[in-house]
């Protein structure tokens, strides 16, 4: 042991110190985050239906569907385990309906690894037409001035504009569109387009199935 | 006489952190937000303003309590303090300007872990009093945020041919892609060190010149004569 | 099977922590003088990030759902204490591991690289395993990327090189050819 000239604190001193000071940072921590709380979540609720109503032309308002067991029910806040939440924040998708309440199409998150990272995006389905009505990138962090093309390239961004899912989206090169389930890559961009055609095809698999039985439950 | 000598220790103290011992360049703290979110000048300042705001507060509130902290916890207590600021500032950006705290995403949180910061109450805010430590937390951010608006600036204009999201350049601008991706941030700052080190090397010659002319001076005028 | 592998070569190389994220700079730059003692403390940090990993899952799963404000504070105090917990007991246990690991263990406790893969493992929202394939990943990224630069600087240092050069910048511009090679693991996973 160092002999030291000041007597050193008792151990009750500090840990008393690091109690009050955790206590007062616990106090300055709550209530932030109790003021700025609602303000985020309109934010996210905001930007959420940004997205929803850019890739389902004419939707004035949408509900949230979830999984229970292999059919999707429209989410409802209260009754759910935690198993339950956790999945449901995972996996959800968003029905659209037009003034009339009449279903116009479904709004399908998802995310599939592009050149970088993982790129997110968000894809408007019409069930009754089978075609998809619209794509957004989220989230990418795709090379700009290359990849980053997937957003930006109106060509490219065109083909989701009636994009026919029968019988399946398949990829061609650029120039060479004959079908309308043909989706063309862009030049430059070549796998960052089929990353995002992967997501659509993977969406399609995913939920088609399952969007027909809720859609003929619904009838 | 004594009045004179502290404002000038104000100054001092104040006027160091922006060039003398400038965070970023002369000291090289503080790289991981310098160089991750310098990809365009807005995020610079934005990650500026917010490392300023952790700095200067934990800074007065160290000093503060400078005195009743026990020395055997204090590192603790200093962490436990920024960690509070920081949480603070991440969730004020996320609820008005989402943007911009999505484009920064988790570096927002990583000034926790600032070694710039935690190094200053460590050095400075601990053993100074309130306006000392405020004056010097104030100069080191501002030296920061200098440091980190010159390379967003020089990222953005080269890479994105833009400055503030207003293009520079017009239409047939070629952008240097490569500058506001990741061995950009290296490669600008490696540059920027390049050149202020050739600038205090270039500043020696010139000063050994001169010392060097006054000493001879004599014989040379001498020899011109003969 | 599939995921798994993508997260793990995602993070070692595409997403390089230190060459495309700039996370744990600070070993980088200052333990990278000989290959020996940089791979020494790219397996410590391995070692931390796995601790890491195992923290933040736990303190995610049972605690941060209902106070989410309190995750910086408590990653940063549990990350800390549970490494200088586990640095006892591996002295106690085994004397050898800890002295090639020891010395490095409270240089990276609370480094960026550390912070900031609970950070990013939690905005992922992984879970256990994904947690920890995400955590050798890295470490193993980090170990590379320390490994790489210490052989570049142990041939700079027989070099004849300006004297302006020297230094942090020339550290610096060589990572920045090191992240631009790195650059080329992008698009690994593309197959088709």
């Amino acid at each position: 042991m160092e002999l030291s000239q000041e007597s050193s604190p008792s151990p009750l001193r500090l840990i008393m110190t690091l109690g009050i000071a955790g206590f007062f940072s616990g106090l300055v921590l709550v209530s932030v985050y109790l003021s700025t709380l609602p303000i985020i979540e309109a934010n996210k609720a905001a930007a959420l239906k940004e997205a929803v109503f850019l890739v389902v032309p004419g939707c004035k308002s949408f509900k949230t569907l979830v999984m229970r067991g292999k059919k999707l029910v429209v989410q409802t806040n209260e009754g759910n385990t935690k198993q339950e939440k956790k999945k449901d924040a995972a996996e959800k998708i968003f029905v659209c309906y037009d003034d009339t309440d009449k279903i116009i199409g479904f709004a399908i998150p998802g995310g599939e690894p592009g050149f970088q990272d993982l790129i997110k995006g968000i894809l408007g389905y019409n069930a009754d037409q089978k075609i998809i009505i619209g794509f957004e990138v989220l989230e990418s962090r795709e090379t700009p001035g290359l990849g980053d093309k997937i957003m930006k390239d109106d060509t490219f961004r065109a083909n989701f504009k009636a994009l026919a899912v029968e019988p399946e989206i398949t990829v061609v090169k650029p120039g060479t569109r004959e079908a309308n389930h043909e989706v063309e890559t862009i030049t430059g961009a070549t796998i960052s387009s089929k990353a995002v055609i992967r997501l659509l095809q993977k969406s399609m698999t995913r939920w088609r199935p399952v969007i027909a039985d809720w859609v003929a439950s619904q009838n | 006489m004594e009045h004179l000598n502290e404002s000038k220790r104000y100054h001092d103290e104040f006027v160091k952190g922006i060039w003398k011992e400038n965070p970023v360049f002369i000291a090289v703290l503080g790289l991981c937000p310098a160089l991750a979110v310098s990809n365009t000048a807005i995020n610079s300042l934005a990650m500026a303003a917010a490392t300023m705001f952790v700095l200067i507060c934990s800074s007065i509130l160290v000093s503060i309590f400078r005195n009743v902290i026990p020395k055997e916890v204090r590192i603790t207590s200093f962490v436990i303090i920024i960690a509070t600021f920081v949480t603070v500032a991440d969730f004020t950006l996320q609820a008005f300007v989402p943007k911009i705290h999505k484009d920064l995403g988790a570096f927002i949180a990583l000034i926790v872990v600032n070694c710039l910061i935690l190094g200053r109450q460590e050095a400075f805010a601990f053993k100074n009093n309130v306006k000392l430590a405020a004056v010097d937390a104030l100069g080191m951010s501002l030296g920061f945020g200098f440091a980190l608006f010159c390379l967003g600036a020089i990222r953005e204009i080269l890479g994105n041919g833009s400055l503030f999201d207003v293009h520079l350049f017009g239409p047939h601008f070629e952008p240097w892609v490569i500058m506001i991706l990741p061995p950009g941030g290296f490669l600008s700052l490696g540059f920027l060190l390049l050149f202020f080190n050739w600038f205090k090397v270039r500043q020696q010659q010139v000063k050994a010149k001169q010392e060097h002319i006054e000493q001879f001076n004599p014989i040379i005028s001498l020899n011109s004569k003969g | 099977m599939d995921n798994l592998f993508w997260i793990f070569i995602s993070a070692m190389v595409i997403n390089n922590f230190t060459l495309s994220y700039f996370l744990g700079l600070c070993p980088f730059f200052g333990v990278s003088n000989k290959i020996a003692t940089a791979f020494r403390m790219g397996l410590a940090n391995i070692f931390v990030l796995v601790i890491t990993a195992l923290c933040s899952w736990v303190l995610n799963t049972f605690i941060l759902l209902h106070a989410p404000y309190l995750r910086l504070i408590s990653f940063i105090i549990v990350i800390a204490s549970s490494v200088q917990f586990v640095e006892m007991a591996v002295k106690k246990l085994s004397p050898a591991l800890f002295k090639a690991l020891g010395i490095f263990l409270p240089l990276i406790t609370t480094n960026c690289a550390i912070l900031g893969f609970a950070l990013f493992a939690t905005n992922k929202g992984y879970g256990l395993i994904e947690g920890l394939i995400y955590a050798l990943g890295a470490g193993a990224g980090l170990t590379l990327a320390l490994v790489i630069m210490a052989g570049i600087r142990e041939e700079t240092k027989i070099l004849d090189i300006p004297e302006v050069i020297q230094g942090t910048a020339l550290n610096m511009i060589i990572a920045g050819i090191l992240s631009m090679a790195f650059m080329g693991f992008a698009g690994l996973f593309i197959t088709s």
